[in-house]
């Protein structure tokens, strides 16, 4: 006893591990140490620190980029919950950067601006862990072969519309459905039709979910669409603008989490969304210029 | 689920009244802030010392390791802890997820090494003279025990080796035959 044998870190045990341990929570946007007290204070299980929140980036336009390592090193300071950051997507010098800053979850997301049309990054050459997004099953496993420990819906961020993020929710939830009905021949074909591995699927056809835990993303603006998301699947939410864009973000903020813990409770549900104030101003999807979870193949 | 494949019964306790109707109960990792909060605004902190006084069996986990001490370093300043076992531990002892790590640790008792996850784990400072350690990494306590309470700072649940949970289930008197398995 006592004596210790060889450690092993960022493996994909470790990696899908924190992500196992967020299931249940909700992890908030901050663009700085302020917004991150706010958020757990809440009750937050985690912070995802970026430049501007979606809202802002849908707004203002230009490039949009990973956050000044000031910044992220602030918020790490500021909060002992875990924090997470993003980088372009493909922009594997950003992530290098992350790792260097000790950030515990790299997000290589659509809501920043692209960096590589083609490829995105090599998760595997990575000790911290990737959440990536997708629109469908089959993104969400070239994701998972490129070594994302967790995947995200995408929605579409800085919305404050869930309809996207529901869209894709089902398509990925249905989908891992009928591939535990499908016969050994028919895995093939989907592996052809979903582009993605065929190893991926037949492990889905073996245990009915997918390899990672499955958060969801992009136009959650309410209590209420957490509970939504996660009675289709979703084993834990993200926020973005959804809660410093509404006008009382703390009491927002602490609303979400019990609707995450009690999604399934619609007394709960009531009690925790009375008297709130203004959720954040949403935007029709057909309305938009700028499509988001466009980004990413 | 591990508890599962043994034969028990599981169910999420998110209120009292659900609390109230289990034989055990597991508390597992996650944020232990978080974790605080909502046992606070779902008003279990209090019925949950109460049966953990009475005996209940308790398994916890990491975070569940952290909300049964008595004492909390580097923790919320509100941040509640059940004071079920007199020991000290620090939040995220080893550091950020880039140090949480894997390895094989010699359990008292075990007669292989058991597999062990450690996911931005706390790290026990101090324990009580009543409380029993288990196993060690780098000479601090990393499986404690006290009767029915049973803590680890690692994760048993993930590496699908159950012979902690079964052990657990033994000492609290539980019986976990496939027939007839209790509640947890």
């Amino acid at each position: 006893m006592g004596q210790n044998n060889k450690r092993e870190t960022g493996t994909t045990l470790v990696k899908r591990g924190l992500a196992e341990m967020l299931k249940g929570g909700v992890i908030m946007d901050v663009v700085n140490p302020d917004h991150a007290k706010i958020a757990e204070d809440a009750g937050a299980v985690a912070v995802m620190a970026l430049e501007r929140v979606p809202s802002d980036i849908r707004k203002d336009g230009g490039v949009s980029r990973m956050s000044d390592p000031e910044m992220i090193h602030g918020i790490q300071a500021a909060v002992s919950i875990p924090v997470m950051a993003k980088a372009r997507i493909g922009h594997f010098a950003e992530a290098q950067m992350l790792e260097a800053i000790g950030v515990d979850y790299i997000d290589e997301s659509e809501v920043l601006t692209p960096a590589d049309e083609a490829h995105h990054i090599d998760k595997w050459a990575f000790t911290i862990p990737f959440v990536c997004g997708a629109t469908n099953l089959g993104e969400a496993l070239r994701r998972i072969s490129e070594g994302a420990a967790m995947i995200r819906s995408k929605g579409e961020a800085g919305t404050g519309n869930v309809v996207e993020a529901v869209r894709h929710l089902r398509s990925i939830v249905g989908d891992i459905g009928k591939i535990t009905q499908a016969d050994s021949a028919e895995l093939f074909d989907w592996a052809k039709q979903l582009q993605a591995p065929l190893p991926l699927i037949q492990e889905i056809a073996d245990t009915g979910q997918l390899p990672v835990p499955m958060f969801c993303a992009g136009g959650i603006a309410t209590p209420a669409d957490a509970s939504l998301v996660m009675q289709l699947g979703a084993q834990a939410v993200f926020v973005g603008s959804g809660i410093f864009k509404s006008s009382s973000p703390a009491k927002m903020a602490s609303a979400i989490v019990e609707a995450a813990t009690h999604y399934q409770d619609p007394a709960i549900l009531v009690k925790v969304s009375a008297g709130l104030g203004d959720a954040m101003a949403g935007l029709e999807i057909s309305g938009l210029d700028m499509k988001l979870a466009e980004r990413g193949w | 689920m591990i508890l599962e494949s043994l034969g028990c019964a599981t169910r999420q306790i998110r209120t009292p009244d659900q609390l109230a109707a289990v034989d055990a109960l597991v508390v597992p990792g996650g944020e232990s802030t978080t974790m605080s909060m909502l046992l606070e605004r779902s008003q279990l902190l209090d019925p949950l010392r109460e049966r953990a006084e009475q005996g209940l069996p308790i398994f916890g986990t990491c975070a569940g390791m952290i909300l049964m001490a008595s004492e909390i370093c580097d923790g919320r300043d509100d941040q509640h802890s059940l004071g079920v076992l007199d020991m000290t531990v620090a939040r995220n002892g080893y550091g950020r997820q880039i140090d949480s790590f894997e390895t094989d640790i010699e359990i008292v008792g075990l007669d292989t090494p058991f597999h062990a996850v450690f996911i931005r784990s706390p790290v026990v400072t101090r324990l009580g003279p009543e409380i029993e350690s288990l196993a060690e990494v780098d000479g601090f306590p990393v499986l404690c025990r006290k009767g029915p309470v049973t803590v680890a700072a690692f994760h048993p649940e993930l590496s699908g080796d159950d012979r902690l949970h079964r052990r657990w289930l033994s000492q609290s008197g539980i019986c976990y035959s496939r027939a007839s398995g209790p509640k947890e």
